[in-house]
Protein backbone atom coordinates (compact mmCIF):
# COMPACT_ATOMS: atom_id res chain seq x y z
CA UNK A 1 0.00 0.00 0.00
CA UNK A 2 2.66 2.14 0.89
CA UNK A 3 4.84 1.35 -1.72
CA UNK A 4 2.31 2.04 -4.13
CA UNK A 5 1.70 5.04 -2.93
CA UNK A 6 5.42 6.00 -3.19
CA UNK A 7 5.24 4.94 -6.94
CA UNK A 8 2.51 7.15 -7.64
CA UNK A 9 4.38 10.08 -6.53
CA UNK A 10 7.31 8.79 -8.22
CA UNK A 11 5.65 8.53 -11.60
CA UNK A 12 3.72 11.95 -10.81
CA UNK A 13 7.65 13.43 -10.09
CA UNK A 14 9.44 11.74 -13.05
CA UNK A 15 6.45 13.39 -15.08
CA UNK A 16 7.19 16.42 -13.69
CA UNK A 17 10.60 16.18 -14.12
CA UNK A 18 9.95 14.82 -17.95
CA UNK A 19 8.02 18.03 -18.83
CA UNK A 20 10.32 20.48 -17.28
CA UNK A 21 13.08 19.02 -19.09
CA UNK A 22 11.45 19.46 -22.35
CA UNK A 23 10.41 23.57 -21.10
CA UNK A 24 14.14 24.47 -19.69
CA UNK A 25 13.85 28.10 -20.20
CA UNK A 26 10.08 28.20 -18.90
CA UNK A 27 11.30 26.76 -15.82
CA UNK A 28 14.37 29.43 -15.47
CA UNK A 29 11.83 32.42 -16.24
CA UNK A 30 9.65 30.85 -13.53
CA UNK A 31 12.60 30.42 -10.76
CA UNK A 32 13.55 33.67 -11.83
CA UNK A 33 10.59 35.52 -11.44
CA UNK A 34 9.86 34.02 -8.10
CA UNK A 35 13.83 34.59 -6.85
CA UNK A 36 13.74 38.57 -7.52
CA UNK A 37 10.21 38.66 -5.96
CA UNK A 38 11.10 37.05 -3.23
CA UNK A 39 14.43 38.60 -2.63
CA UNK A 40 13.07 41.89 -1.86
CA UNK A 41 11.10 41.58 1.56
CA UNK A 42 14.50 38.60 2.38
CA UNK A 43 16.96 41.41 2.14
CA UNK A 44 14.89 44.24 3.62
CA UNK A 45 14.39 41.61 6.60
CA UNK A 46 18.29 40.45 6.83
CA UNK A 47 18.82 44.56 6.44
CA UNK A 48 17.13 45.76 9.71
CA UNK A 49 18.06 42.14 11.70
CA UNK A 50 21.89 43.92 10.88
CA UNK A 51 20.68 47.25 12.17
CA UNK A 52 18.24 45.81 15.37
CA UNK A 53 21.37 43.60 16.30
CA UNK A 54 23.34 47.01 15.92
CA UNK A 55 20.92 49.09 18.08
CA UNK A 56 20.91 46.60 20.73
CA UNK A 57 24.75 46.96 21.52
CA UNK A 58 23.75 50.72 23.35
CA UNK A 59 22.16 50.68 26.41
CA UNK A 60 18.41 51.91 26.21
CA UNK A 61 17.41 52.31 29.99
CA UNK A 62 19.20 55.49 31.31
CA UNK A 63 17.96 58.74 29.66
CA UNK A 64 19.07 61.73 30.99
CA UNK A 65 22.80 61.94 32.27
CA UNK A 66 23.57 64.88 34.62
CA UNK A 67 26.99 66.63 34.70
CA UNK A 68 28.28 68.33 37.61
CA UNK A 69 30.24 71.08 37.62
CA UNK A 70 33.71 70.47 38.43
CA UNK A 71 33.47 73.49 40.81
CA UNK A 72 29.94 72.52 42.14
CA UNK A 73 30.63 72.37 46.27
CA UNK A 74 29.45 69.25 49.00
CA UNK A 75 26.42 71.27 49.83
CA UNK A 76 25.27 71.96 46.19
CA UNK A 77 25.44 68.51 45.17
CA UNK A 78 23.53 67.52 48.14
CA UNK A 79 21.16 69.61 47.14
CA UNK A 80 20.66 68.18 43.84
CA UNK A 81 20.60 64.81 45.60
CA UNK A 82 17.47 65.97 47.58
CA UNK A 83 15.72 67.55 44.19
CA UNK A 84 16.47 64.16 42.75
CA UNK A 85 14.96 62.20 45.72
CA UNK A 86 11.82 64.12 46.14
CA UNK A 87 11.19 64.54 41.59
CA UNK A 88 8.37 63.27 40.91
CA UNK A 89 9.31 62.15 36.94
CA UNK A 90 12.25 60.19 38.05
CA UNK A 91 12.24 56.34 38.73
CA UNK A 92 15.41 55.97 40.01
CA UNK A 93 18.62 58.05 40.27
CA UNK A 94 22.14 56.88 40.79
CA UNK A 95 25.30 58.68 41.78
CA UNK A 96 28.63 58.04 39.75
CA UNK A 97 31.54 59.56 40.80
CA UNK A 98 34.27 61.15 39.04
CA UNK A 99 36.75 58.83 40.09
CA UNK A 100 34.58 55.23 39.88
CA UNK A 101 33.53 56.97 36.23
CA UNK A 102 37.57 57.37 35.60
CA UNK A 103 38.18 53.60 36.45
CA UNK A 104 35.65 52.55 34.03
CA UNK A 105 36.85 54.44 31.32
CA UNK A 106 40.49 52.79 32.06
CA UNK A 107 39.16 49.68 31.64
CA UNK A 108 36.73 49.51 28.86
CA UNK A 109 38.72 48.83 25.44
CA UNK A 110 39.71 50.98 23.10
CA UNK A 111 39.74 53.95 25.16
CA UNK A 112 42.93 52.82 27.68
CA UNK A 113 45.29 54.57 24.80
CA UNK A 114 43.29 57.79 24.99
CA UNK A 115 43.09 57.66 29.05
CA UNK A 116 46.71 56.54 29.28
CA UNK A 117 47.71 60.08 27.90
CA UNK A 118 46.36 62.02 30.52
CA UNK A 119 47.74 62.78 33.73
CA UNK A 120 44.74 63.43 36.07
CA UNK A 121 40.72 62.70 35.93
CA UNK A 122 39.03 65.22 33.67
CA UNK A 123 35.90 63.68 34.20
CA UNK A 124 33.26 65.63 36.69
CA UNK A 125 30.78 63.86 38.95
CA UNK A 126 27.46 62.97 37.45
CA UNK A 127 24.02 61.34 38.40
CA UNK A 128 22.35 59.07 35.75
CA UNK A 129 18.88 59.00 36.19
CA UNK A 130 15.76 57.29 34.44
CA UNK A 131 12.44 58.86 33.97
CA UNK A 132 9.20 57.52 34.68
CA UNK A 133 8.04 58.64 30.90
CA UNK A 134 9.33 57.21 27.69
CA UNK A 135 8.04 60.09 25.95
CA UNK A 136 10.75 61.92 24.03
CA UNK A 137 8.90 65.55 24.71
CA UNK A 138 8.36 65.01 28.01
CA UNK A 139 12.05 64.18 28.86
CA UNK A 140 12.98 67.13 26.63
CA UNK A 141 11.00 68.95 29.60
CA UNK A 142 13.01 67.60 32.42
CA UNK A 143 15.94 67.94 30.85
CA UNK A 144 15.88 71.45 30.64
CA UNK A 145 14.61 71.58 33.81
CA UNK A 146 17.29 70.13 35.65
CA UNK A 147 19.56 72.19 33.25
CA UNK A 148 18.62 75.27 35.26
CA UNK A 149 19.59 73.51 38.47
CA UNK A 150 22.58 75.34 40.18
CA UNK A 151 25.41 73.22 39.83
CA UNK A 152 24.33 71.39 36.68
CA UNK A 153 27.11 71.73 34.06
CA UNK A 154 25.03 69.91 31.93
CA UNK A 155 21.85 68.08 31.26
CA UNK A 156 22.33 64.92 28.29
CA UNK A 157 19.40 63.40 26.77
CA UNK A 158 21.40 59.85 26.28
CA UNK A 159 18.88 57.42 24.62
CA UNK A 160 16.26 58.87 23.29
CA UNK A 161 17.54 58.45 19.83
CA UNK A 162 17.70 55.12 20.38
CA UNK A 163 13.78 54.71 21.49
CA UNK A 164 13.29 56.50 18.32
CA UNK A 165 15.62 54.33 16.34
CA UNK A 166 13.58 51.67 18.20
CA UNK A 167 10.08 53.23 16.72
CA UNK A 168 11.99 53.48 13.05
CA UNK A 169 12.94 49.83 13.50
CA UNK A 170 9.44 48.03 14.80
CA UNK A 171 7.93 50.31 11.87
CA UNK A 172 10.86 48.86 9.62
CA UNK A 173 9.91 45.14 10.58
CA UNK A 174 5.95 46.27 9.99
CA UNK A 175 7.08 47.65 6.29
CA UNK A 176 8.90 44.36 5.97
CA UNK A 177 5.40 41.83 7.07
CA UNK A 178 3.39 44.29 4.51
CA UNK A 179 5.73 44.38 1.46
CA UNK A 180 6.49 40.00 1.61
CA UNK A 181 2.43 39.84 2.31
CA UNK A 182 1.54 41.25 -0.82
CA UNK A 183 4.80 40.01 -3.10
CA UNK A 184 3.60 36.57 -1.41
CA UNK A 185 0.33 37.28 -2.55
CA UNK A 186 1.50 38.80 -5.96
CA UNK A 187 3.64 34.89 -6.10
CA UNK A 188 0.79 33.14 -5.95
CA UNK A 189 -1.17 34.76 -9.12
CA UNK A 190 2.14 34.22 -10.78
CA UNK A 191 2.28 30.30 -9.97
CA UNK A 192 -1.46 29.90 -10.35
CA UNK A 193 -1.63 31.30 -13.50
CA UNK A 194 1.49 29.65 -15.19
CA UNK A 195 -0.18 26.10 -13.65
CA UNK A 196 -3.64 27.37 -16.00
CA UNK A 197 -1.76 27.76 -18.50
CA UNK A 198 0.14 23.94 -18.01
CA UNK A 199 -3.11 22.95 -17.34
CA UNK A 200 -4.52 23.73 -20.25
CA UNK A 201 -1.96 22.27 -22.69
CA UNK A 202 -2.71 19.24 -20.69
CA UNK A 203 -6.89 19.58 -20.76
CA UNK A 204 -7.19 16.56 -23.51
CA UNK A 205 -5.26 14.04 -21.09
CA UNK A 206 -6.99 16.06 -18.12
CA UNK A 207 -10.58 14.84 -19.47
CA UNK A 208 -9.97 11.20 -20.43
CA UNK A 209 -8.65 10.87 -17.32
CA UNK A 210 -11.26 12.18 -15.67
CA UNK A 211 -13.31 9.34 -17.77
CA UNK A 212 -11.61 6.76 -17.24
CA UNK A 213 -11.95 6.88 -13.34
CA UNK A 214 -9.17 9.26 -12.12
CA UNK A 215 -9.46 10.31 -9.10
CA UNK A 216 -8.96 14.34 -8.34
CA UNK A 217 -5.68 13.39 -6.28
CA UNK A 218 -4.04 11.79 -9.42
CA UNK A 219 -5.09 14.84 -11.66
CA UNK A 220 -3.93 17.29 -9.35
CA UNK A 221 -0.64 15.33 -8.05
CA UNK A 222 1.97 16.40 -10.85
CA UNK A 223 0.48 20.19 -11.10
CA UNK A 224 0.97 20.44 -7.31
CA UNK A 225 4.60 18.75 -7.78
CA UNK A 226 5.22 21.40 -10.54
CA UNK A 227 4.21 24.36 -8.34
CA UNK A 228 6.21 23.26 -5.40
CA UNK A 229 9.05 22.74 -7.05
CA UNK A 230 9.06 26.10 -8.76
CA UNK A 231 8.83 27.63 -4.91
CA UNK A 232 11.30 25.87 -3.79
CA UNK A 233 13.45 26.85 -6.89
CA UNK A 234 12.47 30.25 -6.53
CA UNK A 235 13.15 30.13 -3.17
CA UNK A 236 16.50 28.93 -3.43
CA UNK A 237 17.41 31.45 -5.97
CA UNK A 238 15.90 34.48 -3.75
CA UNK A 239 18.52 32.73 -1.17
CA UNK A 240 21.45 32.92 -3.18
CA UNK A 241 20.32 36.61 -4.74
CA UNK A 242 20.36 37.44 -0.62
CA UNK A 243 23.84 35.86 0.18
CA UNK A 244 25.36 37.40 -2.83
CA UNK A 245 24.07 41.10 -2.07
CA UNK A 246 25.31 40.74 1.79
CA UNK A 247 28.66 39.42 0.67
CA UNK A 248 28.27 42.88 -2.34
CA UNK A 249 27.42 44.99 0.66
CA UNK A 250 29.79 43.76 3.32
CA UNK A 251 32.90 44.97 1.61
CA UNK A 252 31.66 48.40 1.81
CA UNK A 253 30.19 47.99 5.29
CA UNK A 254 33.31 46.50 6.87
CA UNK A 255 35.14 49.18 5.34
CA UNK A 256 32.84 51.74 6.84
CA UNK A 257 32.71 50.33 10.04
CA UNK A 258 36.82 50.05 10.26
CA UNK A 259 36.75 54.36 10.02
CA UNK A 260 34.46 53.85 13.16
CA UNK A 261 37.11 51.47 14.95
CA UNK A 262 34.32 48.85 15.19
CA UNK A 263 34.53 45.67 13.91
CA UNK A 264 31.30 45.31 12.59
CA UNK A 265 29.77 43.55 9.55
CA UNK A 266 26.60 42.31 8.11
CA UNK A 267 25.82 38.68 9.39
CA UNK A 268 24.66 36.97 6.55
CA UNK A 269 21.09 34.73 6.62
CA UNK A 270 20.61 32.06 9.98
CA UNK A 271 19.44 28.62 8.83
CA UNK A 272 16.41 29.85 10.03
CA UNK A 273 15.75 32.48 7.97
CA UNK A 274 16.91 30.45 4.95
CA UNK A 275 14.62 27.69 5.69
CA UNK A 276 11.84 30.40 6.40
CA UNK A 277 11.96 31.61 3.09
CA UNK A 278 12.64 28.60 0.71
CA UNK A 279 9.98 26.07 2.95
CA UNK A 280 7.69 29.53 2.39
CA UNK A 281 8.09 29.88 -1.10
CA UNK A 282 7.60 26.16 -1.93
CA UNK A 283 4.37 26.74 0.33
CA UNK A 284 3.10 29.74 -1.56
CA UNK A 285 3.76 27.97 -5.16
CA UNK A 286 1.93 24.19 -3.57
CA UNK A 287 -1.27 26.75 -2.87
CA UNK A 288 -1.01 28.41 -6.05
CA UNK A 289 -1.29 25.31 -8.33
CA UNK A 290 -3.54 23.91 -5.80
CA UNK A 291 -6.12 26.93 -6.33
CA UNK A 292 -5.43 26.60 -10.00
CA UNK A 293 -5.93 22.71 -10.60
CA UNK A 294 -8.85 22.79 -8.19
CA UNK A 295 -10.55 25.77 -10.61
CA UNK A 296 -9.56 24.36 -13.88
CA UNK A 297 -11.52 20.33 -12.62
CA UNK A 298 -14.40 22.56 -11.59
CA UNK A 299 -14.38 23.78 -14.86
CA UNK A 300 -13.87 20.50 -16.80
CA UNK A 301 -16.45 18.63 -13.84
CA UNK A 302 -19.73 18.20 -15.64
CA UNK A 303 -20.89 14.81 -13.80
CA UNK B 1 -24.72 -6.89 -13.75
CA UNK B 2 -26.11 -3.78 -15.83
CA UNK B 3 -29.63 -3.03 -14.69
CA UNK B 4 -31.98 0.15 -15.66
CA UNK B 5 -35.48 0.61 -14.29
CA UNK B 6 -37.58 3.23 -15.97
CA UNK B 7 -34.48 4.90 -16.99
CA UNK B 8 -35.29 8.77 -18.51
CA UNK B 9 -32.21 11.24 -19.54
CA UNK B 10 -33.55 14.27 -20.12
CA UNK B 11 -30.81 17.45 -21.27
CA UNK B 12 -31.17 20.41 -20.32
CA UNK B 13 -32.97 22.82 -23.08
CA UNK B 14 -35.51 20.14 -23.07
CA UNK B 15 -34.00 17.32 -25.18
CA UNK B 16 -34.98 13.96 -23.85
CA UNK B 17 -32.38 11.56 -25.41
CA UNK B 18 -33.97 8.39 -23.00
CA UNK B 19 -37.62 7.32 -22.54
CA UNK B 20 -38.44 5.12 -19.85
CA UNK B 21 -36.01 2.47 -20.65
CA UNK B 22 -35.56 -1.04 -18.92
CA UNK B 23 -33.53 -4.12 -19.66
CA UNK B 24 -30.81 -6.01 -17.89
CA UNK B 25 -27.48 -7.33 -18.97
CA UNK B 26 -26.03 -10.49 -17.86
CA UNK B 27 -21.97 -11.03 -17.11
CA UNK B 28 -20.02 -12.33 -20.10
CA UNK B 29 -22.86 -10.97 -22.18
CA UNK B 30 -22.21 -9.58 -25.51
CA UNK B 31 -24.98 -7.16 -26.73
CA UNK B 32 -24.74 -4.88 -29.46
CA UNK B 33 -26.80 -1.48 -29.18
CA UNK B 34 -28.05 -0.35 -32.20
CA UNK B 35 -30.38 2.10 -33.69
CA UNK B 36 -30.26 5.62 -35.73
CA UNK B 37 -27.95 8.20 -35.21
CA UNK B 38 -29.61 10.10 -32.57
CA UNK B 39 -31.40 7.37 -30.98
CA UNK B 40 -29.46 7.61 -27.64
CA UNK B 41 -27.01 4.76 -28.23
CA UNK B 42 -24.38 6.83 -26.91
CA UNK B 43 -25.89 8.64 -24.19
CA UNK B 44 -27.15 4.68 -22.68
CA UNK B 45 -23.23 3.84 -23.07
CA UNK B 46 -22.41 7.28 -21.06
CA UNK B 47 -25.29 6.17 -18.17
CA UNK B 48 -23.72 2.84 -18.29
CA UNK B 49 -20.42 4.06 -18.04
CA UNK B 50 -21.43 6.35 -15.33
CA UNK B 51 -20.21 9.43 -17.42
CA UNK B 52 -23.44 11.06 -16.55
CA UNK B 53 -26.25 10.49 -14.35
CA UNK B 54 -29.79 9.42 -15.34
CA UNK B 55 -32.71 11.80 -14.74
CA UNK B 56 -35.74 9.69 -13.89
CA UNK B 57 -35.30 5.48 -13.36
CA UNK B 58 -32.33 3.55 -11.26
CA UNK B 59 -29.09 2.69 -12.86
CA UNK B 60 -27.86 -0.40 -11.00
CA UNK B 61 -23.78 -1.66 -11.91
CA UNK B 62 -23.30 -4.58 -10.02
CA UNK B 63 -24.89 -3.85 -6.84
CA UNK B 64 -24.58 -0.18 -7.18
CA UNK B 65 -27.16 2.82 -7.37
CA UNK B 66 -25.10 4.59 -10.36
CA UNK B 67 -27.97 7.87 -9.60
CA UNK B 68 -27.21 8.08 -5.74
CA UNK B 69 -23.35 7.72 -6.36
CA UNK B 70 -21.15 9.57 -3.94
CA UNK B 71 -19.01 12.21 -5.75
CA UNK B 72 -15.50 11.06 -4.58
CA UNK B 73 -16.82 7.25 -5.64
CA UNK B 74 -17.10 7.68 -9.21
CA UNK B 75 -13.82 7.74 -10.39
CA UNK B 76 -13.69 3.91 -8.45
CA UNK B 77 -16.77 2.63 -10.66
CA UNK B 78 -15.42 4.09 -13.92
CA UNK B 79 -12.37 1.79 -13.83
CA UNK B 80 -14.55 -1.50 -14.06
CA UNK B 81 -15.06 -0.76 -17.35
CA UNK B 82 -12.93 -0.01 -20.60
CA UNK B 83 -13.95 2.92 -23.18
CA UNK B 84 -13.48 2.64 -26.61
CA UNK B 85 -14.14 6.28 -27.26
CA UNK B 86 -16.38 7.05 -30.57
CA UNK B 87 -13.85 9.36 -31.64
CA UNK B 88 -10.86 7.66 -29.73
CA UNK B 89 -9.16 9.92 -27.87
CA UNK B 90 -6.18 9.09 -28.19
CA UNK B 91 -3.01 11.90 -26.86
CA UNK B 92 -0.90 13.18 -29.40
CA UNK B 93 1.99 13.97 -27.40
CA UNK B 94 3.07 10.71 -26.10
CA UNK B 95 3.89 7.52 -27.69
CA UNK B 96 1.75 4.04 -28.07
CA UNK B 97 2.99 2.97 -25.07
CA UNK B 98 2.85 5.58 -23.30
CA UNK B 99 -1.13 5.91 -24.37
CA UNK B 100 -1.83 2.56 -22.87
CA UNK B 101 -0.08 3.32 -19.92
CA UNK B 102 -2.48 5.65 -18.88
CA UNK B 103 -5.03 3.61 -17.31
CA UNK B 104 -3.18 1.80 -15.66
CA UNK B 105 -1.10 4.52 -13.88
CA UNK B 106 -4.73 5.94 -12.39
CA UNK B 107 -5.39 2.50 -11.23
CA UNK B 108 -2.03 2.81 -9.50
CA UNK B 109 -0.05 0.11 -11.54
CA UNK B 110 3.58 1.32 -12.03
CA UNK B 111 6.87 0.19 -13.34
CA UNK B 112 7.44 -3.69 -14.51
CA UNK B 113 4.00 -4.95 -13.76
CA UNK B 114 2.77 -1.88 -15.74
CA UNK B 115 5.36 -2.88 -18.64
CA UNK B 116 4.74 -6.15 -18.75
CA UNK B 117 0.43 -5.06 -19.11
CA UNK B 118 0.93 -2.69 -21.74
CA UNK B 119 3.04 -4.60 -23.60
CA UNK B 120 0.45 -7.71 -23.57
CA UNK B 121 -2.28 -5.28 -24.92
CA UNK B 122 -0.24 -4.12 -27.52
CA UNK B 123 0.53 -7.67 -28.42
CA UNK B 124 -3.25 -8.61 -28.18
CA UNK B 125 -4.10 -5.66 -30.85
CA UNK B 126 -1.43 -6.24 -32.57
CA UNK B 127 0.94 -3.20 -32.39
CA UNK B 128 3.82 -4.34 -30.17
CA UNK B 129 6.43 -3.63 -32.82
CA UNK B 130 4.56 0.24 -32.81
CA UNK B 131 4.92 0.78 -29.07
CA UNK B 132 7.42 3.41 -29.67
CA UNK B 133 5.70 5.17 -32.19
CA UNK B 134 3.47 7.87 -32.14
CA UNK B 135 -0.16 7.84 -32.75
CA UNK B 136 -0.84 10.22 -35.93
CA UNK B 137 1.94 8.16 -37.21
CA UNK B 138 -0.87 5.13 -36.80
CA UNK B 139 -3.15 4.45 -39.80
CA UNK B 140 -7.54 4.95 -38.77
CA UNK B 141 -7.63 0.96 -37.91
CA UNK B 142 -4.49 0.96 -36.18
CA UNK B 143 -5.52 4.05 -33.87
CA UNK B 144 -8.61 1.80 -32.97
CA UNK B 145 -6.83 -1.02 -32.27
CA UNK B 146 -4.36 1.37 -29.86
CA UNK B 147 -8.05 2.87 -28.43
CA UNK B 148 -9.02 -0.89 -27.45
CA UNK B 149 -5.80 -1.72 -26.00
CA UNK B 150 -5.86 1.27 -23.68
CA UNK B 151 -9.61 0.27 -22.66
CA UNK B 152 -8.72 -3.33 -21.56
CA UNK B 153 -5.36 -2.76 -20.51
CA UNK B 154 -6.52 -2.96 -17.05
CA UNK B 155 -8.38 -5.58 -17.54
CA UNK B 156 -12.24 -4.23 -16.93
CA UNK B 157 -14.93 -6.18 -16.23
CA UNK B 158 -17.31 -4.71 -18.61
CA UNK B 159 -15.95 -3.18 -22.56
CA UNK B 160 -18.04 -0.59 -23.81
CA UNK B 161 -17.10 0.81 -27.06
CA UNK B 162 -19.23 3.60 -28.93
CA UNK B 163 -19.44 2.97 -32.67
CA UNK B 164 -15.82 1.21 -32.73
CA UNK B 165 -15.60 0.76 -36.86
CA UNK B 166 -17.87 4.00 -37.78
CA UNK B 167 -14.99 5.64 -39.94
CA UNK B 168 -13.06 2.11 -41.34
CA UNK B 169 -13.39 -0.22 -44.21
CA UNK B 170 -14.73 -3.14 -44.35
CA UNK B 171 -11.83 -5.31 -44.08
CA UNK B 172 -10.90 -3.29 -40.78
CA UNK B 173 -14.22 -3.38 -39.20
CA UNK B 174 -14.67 -7.14 -39.60
CA UNK B 175 -10.66 -7.47 -37.69
CA UNK B 176 -11.96 -4.76 -34.93
CA UNK B 177 -15.26 -6.97 -34.25
CA UNK B 178 -13.22 -10.56 -34.23
CA UNK B 179 -11.30 -8.97 -31.43
CA UNK B 180 -13.77 -7.60 -29.72
CA UNK B 181 -15.45 -11.18 -30.36
CA UNK B 182 -12.42 -12.44 -28.64
CA UNK B 183 -12.80 -10.80 -24.99
CA UNK B 184 -16.18 -11.95 -25.27
CA UNK B 185 -15.25 -15.57 -25.18
CA UNK B 186 -12.90 -14.98 -22.34
CA UNK B 187 -15.87 -13.84 -20.40
CA UNK B 188 -15.80 -9.92 -20.67
CA UNK B 189 -18.94 -8.25 -21.16
CA UNK B 190 -19.02 -6.45 -23.73
CA UNK B 191 -21.13 -3.76 -25.07
CA UNK B 192 -20.96 -2.15 -28.22
CA UNK B 193 -22.93 0.73 -29.87
CA UNK B 194 -23.62 0.38 -33.81
CA UNK B 195 -25.36 2.45 -36.58
CA UNK B 196 -24.74 -1.19 -38.76
CA UNK B 197 -27.25 -3.93 -37.61
CA UNK B 198 -25.89 -6.21 -40.22
CA UNK B 199 -22.27 -6.62 -38.75
CA UNK B 200 -23.57 -8.03 -35.74
CA UNK B 201 -25.28 -10.88 -36.54
CA UNK B 202 -22.69 -12.94 -37.60
CA UNK B 203 -21.43 -13.24 -33.95
CA UNK B 204 -24.51 -13.86 -32.24
CA UNK B 205 -25.18 -12.16 -29.04
CA UNK B 206 -28.07 -9.69 -27.81
CA UNK B 207 -29.12 -6.68 -29.74
CA UNK B 208 -30.97 -3.70 -28.33
CA UNK B 209 -32.49 -1.45 -30.49
CA UNK B 210 -32.93 1.86 -29.79
CA UNK B 211 -35.55 4.55 -31.88
CA UNK B 212 -35.98 8.26 -30.19
CA UNK B 213 -34.62 7.23 -27.36
CA UNK B 214 -37.22 3.87 -26.65
CA UNK B 215 -36.48 0.23 -26.83
CA UNK B 216 -38.10 -1.52 -29.94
Amino acid sequence: MIGQMLAQHRLAFSLVAARMRRAPLALLMMIAVIGVTLSLPAMLYVALENLQRLAGGFQTAPQISLFLAMSAPEDQIKEIDARLDKHAGITTHRFVSRDEAWQKMQQSTGLAEITGGLEQNPLPDAYVIETKTGDPAAIERLQQEMQQWPGVEHAQLDAVWIKRLHGLLELGNKLVLVIAGLLGFALLIITGNSIRLQIATQREEIELSRLIGATDRFIRRPFLYAGTLYGIGGGLSALLILVGAVWLFNESVTELARLYASDFRLLMPTADVSLALVGGSALLGWIGSYVAVNRALADIERY
Amino acid sequence: MIKFDRVGKLYPGGYEALKNLSFEIEKGELVFVTGHSGAGKSTLLKLIAALERPTAGTVLIGNQNVSKLRRAAVPFLRRKFGLVFQDHKLLYDRTVFDNVALPLHINGVVGHEAGKRIRAALDKVGLLSREKAMPITLSGGEQQRLAIARAVVSRPAILIADEPTANLDETYASEIMKLFHSFHQVGVTVLIATHDAHGSMEFGGRTLHLAQGELR
